[in-house]
């Protein structure tokens, strides 16, 4: 059996085997942890749901500004009939942040002209997909925006 | 130059310089109506040069963080005695080195140089050619300028689509989720040590195939070329060469000294893009198209759709010689050739849009 089985492997190739297994063993023990360590680990973030986007009569109608959502640009928006309207500020089509034009009175992508009206619904341009709208509330001097589940 | 060599006997028993010298001193220049376009790519060679020297100078003072990035190049250019010169002629450079390089690969298309056996030439080339975009890209968001901030968001967004490894690939891009200094960090990485080794393992075979199979004659001059003596590359191309530098070096030190690279504002990732935004001229038509093309094309995102096709036309281009195998049988291919204007006159107009029209809409 033995005899048989060393006899079909040629002592050659059984080294050129060893030696190529042996070389990709090596070289995978190599890459694996330099590709590992290229991927940056994740960064735990505090998942905030609701955060304040500004202070009552810090905005005029038809107005907007950007404000800091945990990680991510949301924009607080006031209505030119004087409402309050939050959303996310990141752009759907590649992420540029948006901001409020008083003279479309809509909100509008700088980068690739995207265009969405006051509920965040993408008009016109390349934007896919409609902004994530925010729950405003108000309380006191605050206006909050909070994030729907 | 032979004789020096062969009076230093010192070299010549250390290294086959002889052999070396033999065959510069061989080397010829074939002579026809398109001999002209044999100079770019020495022209591209020699803008590379400038950016690996003016590179290592700004590295003296540039700090790779997100906090001291802006302030650094601020310095450069405000306090560090000809800071604002060695600044401007690294962008400047960059700048002429892809249009020395785009207007090389062009040329070399179109003369079908790329026809057996300088198929891996061409290959290392588009490869260079890539590689010149990725310095561009990776060295955009250095200055972390509201532009260059933003211009790395989309990028780097549009690598997010390739299928399946998007994602990852978006994060080993950024180094996160998000443009942060930890992206800032990276493509300063891969600006300094990891493009700049693979541009020089590229360039070494890119260079020593030229050398190996020599210039190549373009079907539609052989006639020519029989008739007309080469030219010997010592000393007499050579100089002609030397002459282009010294033009190239006037040109791009007038534009350094006249129009000194803007800093603009430093990057505030909680602000508006701001309105007229558009990237560097190279990356111009692609930017152009992605605003025309629709939100939504049958079931799919229409950028997705329009990068991939970018993508696929990127891939045609490297693998242009194992497709178009035609002129290696001295038949002529059309097709190519009318591609080759396709693309061209596709990059012009798409790139002449953006100029003209007003950006804010």
């Amino acid at each position: 059996m033995m005899a048989n089985f060393f006899s079909r492997i040629s002592r050659r190739s059984f080294l050129d085997y060893f030696l190529g297994g042996g070389a990709a063993a090596l070289a995978g023990s190599v890459l694996f942890p330099v590709l590992k360590y290229i991927m940056p680990p994740a960064i735990p973030q505090a998942v905030q749901n609701d955060v304040v986007a500004g202070k009552v009569g810090e905005l005029a109608p038809n107005s907007g500004k950007v404000f800091r959502f945990g990680n991510k640009p949301g924009i607080l928006v006031r209505t030119p009939e004087g409402d309050y309207r939050a959303f996310s500020a990141v752009c759907t089509h590649l992420q540029c942040t948006v901001q409020y034009r008083d003279d479309f009175k809509h909100i509008w992508c700088a980068c690739h002209n995207g265009h969405f009206d006051l509920t965040g619904r993408n008009l016109e341009g390349p934007p896919p997909r409609p902004l994530e709208e925010y729950r405003v509330e108000i309380r006191g001097e605050d206006i909050f925006a909070i994030r729907q589940t | 130059m032979s004789t020096t060599v062969a009076k230093s006997s010192f070299w010549r028993e250390r290294f086959p310089i002889d052999a070396v010298a033999h065959f510069f001193a061989k080397k010829t220049v074939p002579m026809h109506r398109h001999t002209i376009w044999y100079y770019l790519g020495g022209m591209t060679l020699f803008f590379f040069l400038i950016q690996v020297g003016t590179g290592v100078l700004l590295l003296l003072y540039y700090r790779p963080t997100a906090e001291a990035a802006f302030e650094s190049v601020q310095f450069i250019m405000t306090k560090v005695r000809f800071g604002w010169l060695i600044r401007s002629l690294h962008s400047w450079s960059a700048n002429l080195m892809v249009a020395a390089a785009m207007i090389h690969m062009f040329s070399v298309f179109f003369m079908k140089s790329y026809r057996k056996p300088r198929e891996i030439t061409w290959v290392s080339g588009v490869l260079l050619f890539f590689l010149a975009l990725a310095f561009g890209f990776t060295g955009y968001l250095l200055p972390w300028n509201t532009l260059a901030y933003f211009a790395t968001k989309v990028g780097t967004e549009i690598a997010s689509v390739v299928p399946i490894v998007g994602h990852d690939l978006l994060l080993f891009l950024r180094g996160g989720e998000e443009v942060t200094g930890a992206t800032l960090t990276r493509l300063f990485g891969f600006h300094v040590a990891v493009l700049p080794m693979l541009t020089t393992a590229l360039l070494g075979l890119h260079l020593l195939l030229v050398q190996v199979q020599g210039m190549s004659v373009p079907p539609q001059a052989e006639a020519q070329a029989a008739q007309r003596k080469p030219m010997p590359f010592f000393p007499y191309f050579l100089m002609r060469d030397l002459v282009g530098w010294l033009v190239a070096l006037g040109v791009l030190a007038a534009l350094a000294a006249l129009f000194p690279w803007e800093l603009g504002e430093k990057a505030d990732p909680f602000a508006s893009a701001p309105p007229g935004i558009k990237p560097e001229w190279y990356f111009l038509f692609m930017f152009q198209t992605l605003k025309y093309i629709p939100a939504k094309i049958l079931f799919m995102d229409g950028e997705v759709l329009g990068i991939l096709a970018f993508g696929l036309v990127g891939v045609f281009w490297l693998l242009v010689p194992f497709l178009d195998r035609r002129p290696e049988a001295g038949g002529r291919t059309r097709w190519f050739t009318v591609f080759g204007w396709v693309a061209i006159a596709f990059i012009a107009v798409m790139s002449l849009i953006a100029y003209v029209v007003p950006q804010t809409f």
